[in-house]
């Protein structure tokens, strides 16, 4: 059902389309076309909007692969996939939905297998793995796992492609190249739909559903080097907060060990997985000194730590010795080429390395999000309070990347953003399949909630302050760069929470040149700057707010004490944060959860100790 | 059918030479084509010169530097910025590429950007793809089964796999497809060497059982026969990969078949 319209903003008429579905997703990510199939596959009457065409979404680059206890390769199980992952998190993931992640995490890689990924393979023709940081046997006693499914080092694209292709089979609805603008909420905080403008044609287009799925991915572009897409903006994000509901861990953003240096473009762990090791100016594998057992396959952001720590008491490599080496050289050329070929293409073209004689020079990256929309672990998004810190924000669904389960709590393991992708993007469905009614009508379009996101659309376009969207942005990138970085102090994080508020009140002086409807991509990365100003603000408060360092989230100002830092007293909680339309923040924590979903693993062996790799 | 010259209203002309960046001590020029749907004028060429001590080093970079600091309008799709999502395929120097992998210095004088070549144009750089996502869609590109499923993965040999690769990284940027003579021609009923290629990926899957149907569905004058080798494709594809050849496997595929 179709209807047009046209509607008067500001002396300006607008063209509307209106569309009634069961289910809107919003993205087109690994999580949100699997959320997209399995609604389709339930007969929910589904739309899929996007703002790049599906496989042009950020899951694509995704290199090394995807968890899943098969024991293809080495003894496995989901009880040590499952202890890896809470001692990952550094104990703030929430335990049911490391639990139901590891336990589905086998089934969900079949399914995949069964859809047609090309996945690599072993000798007896079974789904090759690798070894990969902070994936080990035996609960963290070593030796290292083989745990992560891979195709070559291209699984994200493998996996994409593949889910693009299902959902066609499936024949979901797609809206292609649309922005989404806004969430349509009730004055009961019910989501009713979303509103997105069309860049083809100019016309706007209200989505009325019964349930929304939000699988916008991350926000890496809030700073200045990441290896994140020009399009990780965080819409999500920003989409959310606009709405009144909160943020949860924002302040946890995973540096990647191995970024080219220079460019950011992403080097895979799978090249540690498969052998290749960091050394320092002097030549030493100084992950050995750090890590004595996991060494080069620590948890990410241990190792982009301890490079941080080795440039700094100046053993960088380099002219400005400000970066580190990372050797492939010594591997088989065989092996490079059947499981390395794409990491070997991007280190020529980027860095002009040879991979079979030069080491790459590589920096730690901004590479994800830990934080994001808070939701359980069926997907649907949370708006706590203090008495129910586990209330459902009725209509709204958040996975992948933009959602916070938590299944990664202080920091992710590699391998396990794949996994997040295809077992909550189901677990999406199926609970779409308990929750929503079937017989009930689909919602009607609240008027004034529309009316609110068109006269910030409207203002938006005509922008016509002194500074362009490109200078404010680089402004907050490089706040974000500087003052949240890999090791944080009080004195950084109070100064990035003062420049982001200073940069935020500037945003009213933004300054859009291009008026058009059709393709205006100027208006577009200043709604997507907006979006990462949400995401951005919420992450340097949250940190500032946090005393002590736990995961991805280290302070200088609080490292001492058996746990380095961590304080499982006062700060084993998740952090909430709100922010209003002037940029003022405000914060409150809601519980760890720490109970089970099923029997199979003692709470015992996953009770919170010092993290040691 | 493609026409010979370019209709009246399609034709560049020259556009707007916009001021160097003050201060800059090394320039590049580029060139670059713009056209806007929302006026009735013809497309221009514009000149931008960037700053090349305050810019990337790829074409991309400067693209985007231009945006950034010279003008706003400029419109073009991008995103991962390091040859995996296909968004920035544009004409760039004469060859249909990514704008992110190709290097400024493989360049010699003006950077001439186009967008690729043969489709409708949106907006600048942006070209209307649906036509070909539509051909992509038409060939099936899931994986087809009838046999029951097992519980855990399906097999497949290292030797069996070996022969997704080279097929299963493209990126669907339609830089091939767009570089084909036959397709300019034929684009309607050719399905172009990109669309081709992943009809190969699947046709040589050992996994997919629907072999036979995917051939009948190519059994066709126009989808799958006016190929006629000249290699563009193979020449132009930013990843290397050689749809040609998977055309002219599918080809010896139909004959094998017959006899």
């Amino acid at each position: 059902m179709v209807m047009t319209s046209s509607v008067n903003i500001g002396g300006r008429a607008y063209s509307i389309v209106d569309h009634a579905y069961d289910v809107v997703v919003v993205g087109a990510g690994g999580a949100g076309l699997r959320a997209t199939l399995g609604m389709a596959e339930q007969g929910f009457r589904t739309a899929c909007i996007s703002k790049v065409f599906p496989t042009r979404s950020h899951t694509v680059a995704a290199q090394g692969g995807i968890a899943a206890s098969l024991t293809n390769m080495t003894p496995d199980s989901w009880q040590w996939h499952m202890y890896d992952t809470v001692k990952g998190s550094d104990w703030l993931g929430d335990v049911d939905a490391m639990q139901y992640l590891t336990m589905e995490a086998p089934k969900a890689v079949y399914e995949l297998e069964h859809y047609g990924v090309p996945f690599s393979r072993t000798e007896d023709g079974r789904i090759y793995q690798r070894p990969f940081g902070g994936h080990m046997q035996n609960y963290g006693e070593g030796p290292p796992v083989q745990r992560t499914c891979a195709a070559a080092d291209r699984t994200g694209h493998a996996i994409l492609h593949t889910l693009y292709g299902q959902s066609l089979k499936n024949n979901a609805e797609f809206f292609i190249e649309y922005f989404a603008l806004d969430l349509l909420m009730e004055e009961d905080g019910r989501c009713t739909g979303v509103v997105a403008w069309n860049l083809d044609d100019g016309t706007i287009h209200r989505f009325s559903a019964k349930m929304v799925v939000l699988a916008t991915g991350g926000y890496g572009r809030a700073y200045f080097s990441a290896t994140s897409a020009h399009t990780c903006t965080g819409d999500g994000g920003g989409m959310v907060a606009r709405a009144g509901l909160p943020l949860q861990d924002m302040e946890f953003v995973q540096f990647h060990p191995t970024g080219i240096y220079g460019a950011g473009c992403l080097i895979t762990e799978g090249a540690r997985g498969e052998g290749g090791y960091l050394v320092n100016s002097e030549g030493e594998r100084f992950m050995e000194r750090y890590a004595p057992s996991a060494k080069d396959l620590a948890s990410r952001d241990v190792v982009s730590r301890c490079m941080t720590m080795e440039i700094r008491e100046g053993r960088g490599v380099g002219k400005a010795k400000d970066h580190i080496f990372l050797h492939l050289d010594h591997l088989d050329p065989a092996v490079l080429d059947e499981r390395l070929p794409g990491i070997s293409e991007s280190a020529k073209i980027f860095a002009g390395v040879d991979v079979t004689r030069e080491p790459i020079p590589v920096l730690p990256t901004v590479h994800y999000n830990m934080g994001g929309i808070p939701t359980n672990y069926w997907g649907e998004v949370l708006n706590p309070t203090s008495e129910d810190p586990d209330r459902v924000a009725p209509g709204l669904m958040a996975v992948g990347e933009a959602g916070c389960a938590s299944v990664h709590g202080a920091n992710r393991l590699g391998s396990n953003s794949l996994i997040d992708l295809v077992v909550f993007g189901r677990a999406a469905a199926i609970r779409a399949g308990e929750v929503i009614d079937r017989a009930s009508k689909i919602p009607q379009v609240n008027e004034a909630s529309f009316e609110k996101i068109m006269t910030r659309f409207d203002r938006l376009r005509h922008a016509n302050g002194s500074q362009p969207t490109a200078d404010l942005r680089e402004k907050m990138q490089r706040a974000m760069q500087e003052d949240a970085a890999v090791f944080r102090t009080q004195e950084s994080l109070e100064s990035g929470c003062k420049r982001m508020s200073a940069i935020w009140a500037e945003l009213p002086d933004v300054k859009v040149t291009d008026r058009s409807m059709i393709w205006n991509s100027d208006l577009v990365e200043t709604l997507e700057l907006e979006n990462l100003m949400a995401n951005a603000i919420t992450t340097v408060v949250s940190a500032e707010a946090r005393k002590e360092s736990r995961g991805a989230h280290a302070r200088e100002d609080y490292k001492d004490g058996p746990m380095g830092g961590r304080d499982d007293e006062n700060w084993r909680k998740h952090t909430l944060s709100w922010v209003d339309d002037k940029g003022k923040v405000t914060l409150d924590y809601r519980p760890v959860h720490t109970e089970l979903i099923a029997e199979g693993i003692d709470l015992a062996k996953i009770a919170p100790k010092a993290r040691v790799y | 059918m493609v026409e010979l010259t370019l209709p009246k209203n399609s034709q560049p002309k020259p556009g707007k030479v916009w001021p160097k960046p003050e201060g800059a001590k090394n320039t590049r020029e580029f060139k670059i084509y713009r056209w806007s749907p929302d006026d009735a004028e013809n497309p221009r060429i514009d000149t931008f010169h960037i700053d090349t001590d305050d810019c990337g080093p790829m074409v991309l970079d400067g693209l985007l530097w231009i945006k950034n600091k010279i003008d706003a309008t400029l419109t073009l799709r991008r995103s991962c910025r390091e040859g995996i999502c296909g968004s920035c395929a544009m004409n760039i120097d004469g060859t249909n590429t990514l704008a992110c992998t190709k290097g400024l210095d493989e360049i010699d004088g003006a950077v001439k950007v186009y967008p690729l070549p043969h489709l409708p144009v949106v907006k600048d750089l942006v070209p209307d793809l649906t036509n070909f996502y539509a051909q992509h869609r038409s060939i099936e590109p899931w994986l087809k089964t009838v046999s029951p499923t097992p519980a855990k993965e399906w097999k497949q040999s290292r030797e069996d796999r070996a022969k997704l690769d080279g097929l299963y990284e493209c990126i669907l940027c339609a830089c091939c497809s767009t570089s084909c003579p036959s397709y300019w021609w034929n684009g309607d009923r050719y399905l172009g060497p990109a669309v081709l290629l992943q009809a190969y990926r699947w046709l040589i899957d050992s996994r997919d059982e629907s072999t036979g149907e995917r051939l009948d569905d190519l059994e066709d004058p126009f989808r799958l026969y006016r190929c006629h080798t000249i290699m563009n494709c193979a020449q132009t594809c930013p990843k290397g990969l050689n749809p040609a050849k998977a055309i002219a496997e599918i080809k010896k595929m139909m004959v094998e078949r017959r006899v």
